[in-house]
């Protein structure tokens, strides 16, 4: 069994990069699927990234612009021969648009069984408050 | 509806999803051609084939490695399971909802194994939402040289 990762028919086009090799952008990437909900404190994502590691996840905040990318690392013998494939490329990528409410800089993310997590937190002033009413 | 959080970036990735969730939405119950998989099935498959073993692997995010059966009957490897949905319950009442996208709800492959799989002789393995099988070719079936006396 070798580190490599080459699952897809089209890992010679996408320049899918092996263990220690320098990582350059493939052309194609899947969009994982999200869930995204909105809460009182903030917006929780769920993104399905299977076969990401830690190591090969990145969270990327410029501006306004968030994105989340990572490529999967799937261990299969060196002489495999694809018989039949659903997942084309082993790299995900999407991006998205944080409104001016969410504080980016408080960010936090998991990552589990394939899953990344992330939870998004309103800045202060665009929280729901509640005013007590006082009686005179 | 995406007000606060919009997906962006290259225009092409959303068209083709938009493309296959129409396309999920508009193909008739049943009718899914040869290959009898409808698109967007879960968990999505790839197969491959080496001289010694045929590997399976399943792209299953989310899922508890003990919670998947496998089991092998009659050549057929069948994969199955249910992923339960994490988003709902974490926000409260008040959650809005922008994009659920993410498949929720049992699950069940079956993925007809080629006649030289050796059905005692199955492997499984789950990392960071992969499920690999791999399973052994019979050993009769191995290609072998044969030296010239």
């Amino acid at each position: 069994m070798s580190d490599n990762t080459n699952v897809t028919k089209t890992n010679q086009t996408t320049g899918v990069t092996q263990t220690g090799q320098t990582q350059n952008t493939p052309k194609m990437a899947l969009t994982p699927a999200v869930d995204i909900a909105e809460g009182e404190s903030g917006i929780t994502l769920f993104a399905d990234m299977p076969g990401v590691s830690k190591e090969r996840l990145t969270i990327k905040v410029e501006g306004d612009n968030l994105t989340i990318e990572g490529q999967a690392q799937i261990d299969v013998p060196e002489n495999i021969e694809l018989l039949h494939s659903e997942v084309r490329s082993p790299y995900f990528r999407r991006s998205f648009t944080l409104s001016r409410d969410l504080d980016p800089a408080k960010i936090e993310a998991t990552l589990k069984h394939g899953v990344l997590q992330m939870h998004i937190p309103k800045s202060e002033e665009a929280r729901p408050k509640r005013i007590e009413v006082k009686v005179a | 509806m995406f007000r606060s959080f919009q997906a962006t970036g290259s225009l092409f990735p959303e068209l083709t999803r938009l493309q296959q969730q129409l396309e999920e939405m508009f193909q008739p119950a049943g009718v899914a051609g040869i290959r009898s998989l409808a698109y967007g099935a879960f968990p999505a498959v790839n197969v491959g084939s080496t001289p010694d073993s045929v590997e399976v692997i399943a792209f299953a995010p989310g899922i508890d490695p003990q919670e998947i059966e496998i089991t092998v009957d009659r050549g057929l490897l069948s994969l199955s399971g249910e992923r339960r949905s994490e988003s709902s319950g974490q926000q409260g009442a008040k959650a809005n909802t922008y994009a659920q996208e993410r498949f929720t709800g049992k699950f069940r492959r079956v993925i007809s194994l080629p006649e030289d799989a050796d059905p005692a002789k199955v492997e499984a393995k789950f990392r960071d939402g992969i499920l690999h099988v791999t399973v052994a070719k019979r050993e009769s079936s191995k290609p072998r040289q044969i030296t010239v006396s």
